[in-house]
This record gives structure tokens, C-alpha cells and sequence, in this order.
């Protein structure tokens, strides 16, 4: 079975963001592998190791740095990475389009994972339209994965403690959630052998991706910094308890 | 010309979630009619509540029993609905629910989608929400036919307006789902009620809790509060608390109207989750904790000793 992992190279969390132009971001930081792709690579590790025969393809649209992002991914286990490059950014509509041209045209998938999210766009939505391209199931924040002869059977996490529990033909696409699995680091061998796992690069235009009906685009990008003003409540353990009832009660209202 | 907007009532085990009125105030606009997309069969029930809120139409939107809860069957019936009541928008929660649904009818519309929206601007068709972990915030413009709008609960103050909704019934006929079934709906046990994206107040716990037990004291006076409890990714690492507690950037993102941190220092990451929250109240030990100084309200105390001195004096008052 071929099993290919979408991942993403995005901004380090810890990274501080600059806006130019109003529009982008000084990409003069740290990119990685999106925390969430973590997940979902460690889980496709895990089911092939219980196929024997498969294979685990770390896929990723970028530019020529998110190379760094498959090595991440080859060192958490993928056996090989397919770096589709590009200059731009692109809507979650075209990645979806580019990421199922790019896979189909390596091989059959057997299985899809992404992340649930990326960190950067927080768009929460092309695994879902890569599974409509397909015509796969979708299941996103996934906390258990089965993998049976003919199905796939996912829980995926909602708020307030319910978990749903799906069935899915396969193949299927599965967006990985923080409580599926806990990725483990890759140790110094790891990564060097990464550094020899085959990278296939592919140029977006020959991809011949066609026009898509909608867009999403950026036009403007602002800095979030809302600084408080912060105000100190002092006195004894019942002074403060007392003081921030009052607060609740007259200043926001919601006791 | 006049837009036919359709809004996606979600509704919890019957009830309609108070954060659906902030989203139905925010989708009235300039030249909108609003249509409320019920599927839960309680649109008679909802009338008056919607009519008051601006709904001209109710479209209850009637499933088989069998797929209620399958969002790929409620994905195609609302985009059924978009056909037949030629919608040029639809709007619904960013809520676990709403992230389960929502990118589905996108898909199947091939439209445009912008989740956690805190601002739509229907006229120029852009959306406001935030990018990068919540350290900046994002205009999208979105082109191509119907765009669908994740709205951010608590993002709008709900504003009454006056209409009398008629309820129009509408069987989304011959829907299946042959790849997707829901087989089980279950609950994890330990975790507040309520849900973290839609709570008006949240408690968080984070390393100062120093376990799990202690966690308890957070749920007692958080069922007092009628409030969630959250936590940062330490707790949840450290196994004392689920996952789907977690508030940051690996966790919900959430804008209470209050958020009282409790053992937080407020990494950059834990923000990314809560700096939205209307006001934020920190009890912390250590005073030159980052949180201390980016917060509203800020108490140097044990968070472990304040916490129960709160719950007391509500179940007195
Ligand atoms: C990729 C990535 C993603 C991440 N995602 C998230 C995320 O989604 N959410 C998240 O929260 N973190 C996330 N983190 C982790 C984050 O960097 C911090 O490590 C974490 O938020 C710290 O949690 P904390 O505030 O509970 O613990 P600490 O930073 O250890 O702070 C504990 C605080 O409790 C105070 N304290 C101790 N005892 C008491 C007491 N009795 N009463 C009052 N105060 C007390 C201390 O003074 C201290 O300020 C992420 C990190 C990375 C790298």
C-alpha cells in the first residue's frame, strides 16, 4: 500500500512574525514540519509497519527551503519525499489540487494523511477538498485509527469530551489530531539517514494545473498585538476571591 | 441587489447554541435576506427566537433518521439548499461541529472557505480572521461562486431585529453516504460539559495546578461560573487532562468573554489560543510571568487557594 503524508512547511510557532507590504511575511525565520503533521506521519509510520510492502510518501508543496521539511519527515520514518516547488503561495483550492495531481501522477494511494490543520493559514480545509477530488472519505482531528481488510475505522475528537466514531471505505483521508499518537524524535541516525532518502522534485507547471473557479487571497495582513493594561488585585486569598467575583459580576457581566 | 444569505443553525441536542445569534446579527447586512438552515428538525421551535434575530426564511432541512449525525449527508443537503434557494453565502460556526461540516460543503460546492472569521464584509466579499497563530490577523477576499464563513462564536454581540420567518420544508431526497458512517457517539468522561469554543468563561489550569486532582477544584468552580475548563499543553502532556482541553496553538482557539488563567505563564503558544478572549484574568506565583504583564486583571497568589476561596463565595451569594 502507498500511503502519502501531506505535510507543510510553516513558520515556527516561537518565531516572531513581520509584516511587509501589507501582505506577507519576512520569511527570514525558522520553517519546519507543521506540529500537527507530526502526528500524522508517526501514524502512517505505525500503519505500515503492520503492512508489510508499504511504502510512506511525504508530499509537500513549497518553495526550495521545505526540502528541510521532507528531510524532518524522511527522519520520523516516510521512505521517501516528493517536493512539488513553487514560488508563491497558493489557497488551500489549488494545494488541493496540486498535492492529488502530484500524487497521482507518483502512484495509487492506498491511504492520505495531512495534519488537521496548518499553523500558519489556519485553513482546516484541504484535506477535506483533496478527499472530494478523490472522491475519498474525510475524517479530521483523528485521536484512534483502525485499519481493517476493507475499511478504516477513525474517533475524532469534538469539543466537550464527545468523540464520534467513523467508518470509512478506502481509501480515505484522515487529518490528524494531537491526541492520535505521540511522535517520537528522531534520534542522530535518523536523520542522517534521511539525508539519503530520495527526493523527487517536480516543477508546478508541469504539473498543468487547471484554473480554479474560486480564490481565496490575502489582502492585507495585520499585526495582532493587543496589549492589555494589565491591573493588579492585591490583599489576602478572600481579598482577591472577593475582587474577582466583583470583576466578573459589574465589569464583564456574566455572573 | 438583494443577496439570499443562508445560516446554518447548530444545534446541541435539540438546543440551539446561544452563539448561533451572533453569527445570524453578524450575516445581516446591507441588501441580505437571511435564511435559517435548520436540520435537526426543531424549526417550529425556533421560530419566534429566530424571527426576533432577523431570519426571513426557515429552510428545515429534513434527513433520514439513519444520517442525522453523518456531516457528509448534512454537507450534501445544504448544498442541495444552496441550489434550490439560490444562496450566495452561507454562514456557520467555527465549532468542532462546524470544522466537521463546513469545509465538507465547501468542497462539494468547489467555493471559496474562511474559518474562525471574526468579521465578514459581504459587499466586498472579505473575510477578517487570524493567521499565523493568532499573531496577526488576515483579510481574505474571496472570489468564485457561494463562499462559505466558519464564524468565530462569541465574535459578534447578538442585536435583535424584528421579522416574522416563515418555515419552509425541504426533503433533500436520494442523499447516502456509501464512504462515510457514523458508528459511534460516545463521551470521554473527564471534561467540562461545556464546550471551550462556545463557553462565556473559561478557567485554565496550567503547570502551577501540579496535578490532576487538583484539576477538580478548576471543574467545581467552574460549574459554579457555569463556565469551561481549559488548560494549557503542559497539563495535558503531563496526562492529567484530556487533549481536547488543550487552548493554544496546538489547542482550541477560544474567545471567552472572560479567561482566568490559573498556574499559566503564558507562553507564545498558549497565546495564540486565548488572546482573543475579551478580558484576562492571571493567578500566578511569579509576578514577572509573561501573562502577568499581557492580561487585564492580574493577582500574584496560589492559584490552588484563590480558586476554592471563588467557588465558596459563589455558593453563598
Ligand atoms: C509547536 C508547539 C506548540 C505548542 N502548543 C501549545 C498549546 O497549544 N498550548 C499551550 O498551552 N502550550 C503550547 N506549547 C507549549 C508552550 O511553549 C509552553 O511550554 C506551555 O504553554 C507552558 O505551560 P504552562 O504555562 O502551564 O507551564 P509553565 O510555563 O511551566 O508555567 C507554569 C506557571 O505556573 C505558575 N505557578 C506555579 N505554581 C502555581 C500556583 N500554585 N499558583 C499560581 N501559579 C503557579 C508559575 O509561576 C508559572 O508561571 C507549544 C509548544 C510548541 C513548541
Amino acid at each position: 500500500m502507498q500511503i502519502y503524508v501531506c505535510v507543510k512547511h510553516v513558520p515556527d510557532s516561537a518565531a516572531y512574525i513581520r509584516i511587509i507590504d501589507n501582505r506577507h511575511i519576512d520569511e527570514n525565520i525558522t520553517f519546519l514540519l507543521n506540529p500537527y503533521d507530526e502526528h500524522a506521519l508517526t501514524e502512517a509510520v505505525r500503519v505500515r509497519d503492520m503492512h508489510p510492502g508499504s511504502e510512506v510518501i511525504a508530499v509537500c508543496l513549497g518553495k526550495e527551503d521545505a526540502e528541510k521539511t521532507i528531510r524532518s519527515a524522511m527522519a520520523m520514518g516516510a521512505d521517501r519525499g516528493i517536493l512539488i516547488l513553487t514560488e508563491t503561495g497558493h489557497d488551500s483550492i489549488e494545494t488541493a489540487l496540486i498535492l492529488k495531481t502530484a500524487i497521482e501522477e507518483d502512484g495509487v494511494p492506498g491511504l492520505i494523511f495531512t495534519g488537521k490543520e496548518s499553523i500558519d493559514d489556519q485553513g482546516m480545509q484541504t484535506l477535506f477538498r483533496l478527499g472530494a477530488l478523490f472522491d475519498f472519505p474525510v475524517v479530521t482531528n483523528v485521536a484512534r485509527l483502525e485499519i481493517l481488510a476493507e475499511k478504516a475505522l477513525a474517533d475524532a475528537e469534538f469539543s466537550g469530551g464527545v468523540v464520534k466514531t467513523y467508518e470509512m471505505s478506502l481509501p480515505c483521508v484522515i487529518g490528524a489530531g494531537k491526541g492520535l499518537n505521540t511522535p517520537k524524535y528522531p534520534t542522530v541516525r535518523d536523520v542522517m539517514r534521511s539525508r539519503k532518502s530520495p527526493v523527487k522534485t517536480l516543477l508546478l507547471p508541469d504539473l498543468k494545473i487547471p484554473p480554479a473557479q474560486a480564490r481565496m487571497e490575502v489582502v492585507e495582513l495585520i499585526p495582532h498585538l493587543q496589549k492589555r493594561q494589565p491591573v493588579e488585585i492585591s490583599g489576602t486569598d478572600s481579598d482577591i476571591a472577593q475582587k474577582i467575583v466583583q470583576i466578573l459580576k459589574d465589569e464583564a457581566k456574566v455572573i | 441587489m438583494i443577496k439570499h444569505i443562508g445560516v446554518i443553525i447548530e444545534q446541541d441536542n435539540g438546543i440551539m447554541k446561544a452563539a448561533n445569534l451572533g453569527m445570524i446579527t453578524m450575516a445581516r447586512q446591507k441588501h441580505t435576506i437571511l435564511f435559517a438552515l435548520v436540520m435537526d428538525g426543531s424549526a417550529g421551535a425556533l421560530k419566534e427566537k429566530l424571527s426576533s434575530f432577523g431570519i426571513s426564511t426557515i429552510i428545515e432541512i429534513r434527513l433520514a433518521e439513519d444520517f442525522q449525525d453523518n456531516p457528509d449527508v448534512r454537507a450534501k443537503a445544504v448544498a442541495k439548499a444552496v441550489e434550490k434557494f439560490e444562496l450566495s453565502a452561507l454562514f456557520g460556526l467555527s465549532t468542532a461541529m462546524g470544522k466537521d461540516l463546513l469545509p465538507r460543503i465547501a468542497a462539494i460546492l468547489d467555493g471559496s472557505l474562511v474559518m474562525d472569521c471574526f468579521d465578514v464584509d459581504l459587499e466586498n466579499n472579505i473575510a477578517g480572521t487570524s493567521r499565523y497563530s493568532g499573531k496577526t490577523l488576515a483579510k481574505i477576499k474571496v472570489r468564485g461562486p457561494v463562499p462559505v464563513f466558519g464564524i468565530r462564536p462569541n465574535a459578534r454581540e447578538p442585536v435583535q431585529e424584528q421579522k416574522s420567518a416563515g418555515i419552509i420544508q425541504f426533503e433533500a431526497v436520494s442523499l447516502d453516504s456509501k464512504l462515510l458512517r457514523v458508528v459511534k457517539r460516545g463521551e470521554t468522561g473527564k471534561d467540562s460539559k461545556i464546550s471551550l469554543t462556545e463557553a462565556e468563561i473559561i478557567i485554565s489550569g496550567g503547570r502551577g495546578m501540579k496535578n490532576g486532582e487538583n484539576f477538580n477544584l478548576l471543574f467545581e468552580c467552574a460549574q459554579k461560573l457555569n463556565a469551561a475548563v481549559g488548560s494549557s499543553r503542559v497539563a495535558v502532556d503531563s496526562g492529567w487532562v484530556p487533549y481536547a482541553m488543550q487552548v493554544g496553538q496546538t489547542g482550541e482557539k477560544v474567545s471567552p468573554k472572560v479567561y482566568i488563567a490559573c498556574g499559566i505563564s503564558g507562553s507564545i503558544q498558549h497565546f495564540a489560543g486565548m488572546k482573543t478572549s475579551g478580558m484576562v484574568i492571571a493567578i500566578n506565583l511569579d509576578e514577572t510571568a509573561a501573562i502577568m504583564s499581557n492580561c487585564d486583571y492580574y493577582a500574584k497568589a496560589d492559584a490552588l487557594k484563590i480558586i476554592p476561596e471563588i467557588t465558596k463565595l459563589l455558593e453563598t451569594s
